[in-house]
């Protein structure tokens, strides 16, 4: 019993990650700008289609007809030749393997513009409206967002493999010397938890032990007097925004094997996310990431088939249950400061 | 009368109730002059009139109103299963059963407010959609959707010995409602709704709605209890979404959960958003709008715009297509949330706020040409 429950545990950890990641990001730009981005599921879903992307270029190739070779049907055999491949040797082959990894270093380029852009470009004039009309301009950028995706990329999820190495399943009962091969466990799905672990650490340490992050610290205590200071609070925050669309972006980069992307991905994770970021406490960090893993275990846990015997239809909703009954139980979620977001 | 309404209200009454009559006449030169499309004009204009009593009014911006539009669908087909394919009973068993849902449901997120309150109404929206997905199948039908059969038992047309050949159809007093029957049905009871709504506006109970809309607190100070005037506004825009649930569910008896999905919130908020908030016009204006434009832009292809855009030379005329052709067909909603965002960033108050300056405008300069005006119309 105590396997089945130590395995449902671990299974919701990527999920509660991917949670985490976004809710993170939504925590950031809510704590620092006072925007409710409803844009943020975009984000994400951008993030894994710069994974498309990459990989689309990485993989292409040249076609040529072989007259020597048939194929079986008797047709010339086309030979197909990655450029990559051609211009690089095997580092070109390794490189094509771990694309999702790879397209990393390209995405945190492109999310802090686009971050940044959304944020001077429109989000800026929304500091001083109500949250009703943030969430409805940042609602409509989400859907020409999904709409651009889906007009490019087309309709259809693009599964994206992950790097052989990579694939199979880790045994980590026997890891934890306990009985080999009852606690296995996919290895994408834990480098996605230690992946989320490093990304949030890194998140906190950057604003715990950095000038920058004190200096966002106090802006988000209290805006106008950093501003007195003399501390242009504005451009920093600016940043935030962009370093949050990073956070998206990243995870939902490494996201794709686990779920192949299409253009509602951001959507679907949003409205959960925003669940997530209520449950934590609007505006707390900690609370946001605490939530995020809470809810994707919980969820795990309410899929065995035990639980659903005894409630049917409870892994269908029950991260909406718990969101309704923390909200009742606990007004400002379970970390909220006192009289955020409730006029 | 002049004591029952203001002259300014009953003319504002007798225009609309002209206008919407008038539909099928006016709107046939846009292509919009058939009844399947009105009858969607109808239903989702009291969708929306329903959602601005509580948006509109109370400012509390609930995410789940779908929720009450899918029970009032599968209250009605259930009340065309069992009892009679009569409307009526329908429509007031759909009314009944959204409103005491939304009497449960409202009392529970009205303990919050702002974001938590739209949460709130997203969760219990969300379990609603999923459950009707999953568990309650006996109920919903699930994916199928709930779709009416020879085999109902439909115990009051029994008892009345009615019998039915073919696929069965709902009726009013035995005549059936499709086409134009079905339009001046659902046009009925838009009218309804829209008296029923301009009368709440009016009231001194609309009057306290504005007022926990503008100050919630202040309110309290003064020794009002705001819950029960936002509850009620809530189950009546609840009451609504039923209505027009369960008209969409006379005008095409099946109902499917799909129409519970937050999306279809999101939608009833853009139309209220689009038309302009706590007008009693805009909601219906933003809806029509975004009807006619699902239709008409979603129906276009390359060959109709190759054809529009023919008068350029040849090779511009290749690029402007594909260009255009991303808006329109499947990439109709990419239109809708560009028109959206435009709205919101620069007319906040939606169509009827742009009315509002044009009159402005020409008051103060009466000779302003139409040729400006046109070009200050808001997007779409």
């Amino acid at each position: 019993m105590f396997e089945v429950i130590f395995l449902q545990f671990l299974n919701g950890l990527d999920k509660g990650a991917a949670y985490a990641l976004i809710a993170l990001g939504l925590t950031l730009v809510f704590g620092t700008l006072g925007v409710v981005n409803f844009a943020h599921g975009a984000l994400f879903m951008l993030g894994a289609f710069c994974a498309v992307t990459v990989r689309m270029f990485l993989t292409m190739e040249t076609v040529t007809l072989d007259p020597e070779k048939l194929s079986p049907w008797g047709a010339p055999l086309e030979v197909r030749e990655p450029l990559v491949q051609a211009w690089l040797g095997d580092f070109g082959a390794v490189l094509v393997n771990y694309s999702v990894p790879v397209s990393i270093i390209i995405t945190i380029p492109i999310m802090l513009l686009v971050g940044i852009a959304l944020e001077r470009g429109i989000i800026k004039h929304f500091y001083k409206r109500t949250h009703a009309e943030q969430i409805l301009v940042t609602f409509g950028l989400a859907i020409v967002a999904q709409e651009v995706i889906k007009s490019v990329f087309g309709p259809n999820p693009i599964p994206q493999p992950m790097p052989t190495d990579l694939r199979g399943a880790a045994d980590i009962g026997a890891f934890l010397g306990m009985q080999a091969n009852v606690i296995t466990y996919p290895v994408w799905r834990l480098i996605y938890f230690v992946f989320a672990g490093v990304v949030i650490g890194g998140v906190f340490a950057f604003l715990q032990f950095t000038t920058f992050g004190m200096v966002v610290r106090a802006g988000m205590a209290d805006r106008e007097t950093v501003g007195l200071l003399g501390i242009n609070i504005d451009r920093r925050f600016t940043i935030m925004f962009g370093l949050a669309a990073v956070v998206a972006g990243m995870a939902g980069v490494m996201y794709t094997p686990l779920l192949p992307p299409n253009y509602h991905l951001g959507m679907d994770f949003l409205v959960l996310s925003f669940v997530v970021v209520v449950v934590g406490g609007m505006g707390s960090l900690p609370g946001a990431v605490a939530a995020g893993f809470l809810l994707g275990i919980l969820q795990s846990f309410a899929s065995m088939n035990q639980v659903k015997a005894i409630f049917p239809g409870i892994d269908q909703i029950i991260i909406y249950l718990v969101a309704v009954i923390i909200l009742l139980v606990r007004p400002r979620g379970l970390m909220g400061r006192r009289g955020v977001m409730e006029a | 009368m002049t004591t029952f309404m203001s002259r300014k209200d009953l003319f504002l009454l007798l225009g609309f109730t002209i206008v919407v009559l008038a539909m099928p006449i006016w709107l046939a030169p846009f292509g919009a002059g058939y009844p399947d499309l009105l009858q969607r004009f109808m239903i989702f204009g009291i969708f929306a009139v329903g959602f601005n009593i509580l948006f509109g009014l109370t400012g509390y911006l609930s995410f789940g109103h779908a929720a009450f539009f899918g029970v009032g669908s599968y209250a009605a087909v259930w009340s065309f299963k069992l009892l009679t394919l009569d409307a009526i009973p329908a429509m007031i068993f759909a009314v009944v059963i959204s409103g005491l849902f939304a009497l449960v449901i409202g009392f529970l997120c009205l303990r919050r407010s702002g974001i938590y309150f739209s949460i709130l109404t997203l969760a219990f929206a969300q379990m609603s959609y999923n459950l009707a997905y999953s568990v309650l199948t006996p109920i919903t039908n699930g994916e199928t959707g709930l779709q009416l059969t020879l085999a109902d038992p439909r115990v009051l047309d029994a008892a009345m010995g009615q019998t039915f050949v073919g696929q069965p159809v709902p009726t009013l007093f035995g005549q059936q409602l499709g086409g134009y029957a079905g339009f001046y049905f659902c046009a009925g009871f838009l009218i309804l709704a829209f008296f029923i709504a301009q009368r709440i506006a009016g009231s001194p109970f609309g009057m306290m709605l504005k007022a926990i809309k503008s100050n919630q607190t202040r309110m309290q100070f003064t020794g009002f209890n705001t819950r029960p005037y936002a509850l009620s506004a809530f189950v009546i825009s609840g009451m609504y979404a039923g209505l027009a649930g369960a008209l969409l569910a006379v005008t095409d008896p099946l109902a499917g959960a799909e129409r519970m999905q937050w999306t279809a919130s999101g939608e009833v908020v853009l139309m209220t958003i689009l038309g302009g908030v706590g007008t009693l016009v805009g909601p219906v204006i933003g809806a029509w709008i975004i009807k006619y434009f699902e239709n008409i832009l979603s129906a276009l292809n390359d060959n109709i715009l190759a054809r529009f855009w023919s008068f350029l030379p040849d090779g511009v005329s290749d690029v402007v297509v594909k260009i255009t052709s991303k808006f329109v067909g499947d990439g109709w909603h990419l239109t809708l949330g560009l028109a959206f965002v435009i709205v919101v960033i620069f007319l906040p108050g939606g169509i009827m706020e742009g009315v509002r300056r044009l009159a402005a405008l020409f008051r103060r300069s009466g000779s302003s040409s139409p040729k400006t005006s046109a070009r200050t119309q808001p997007a779409e």
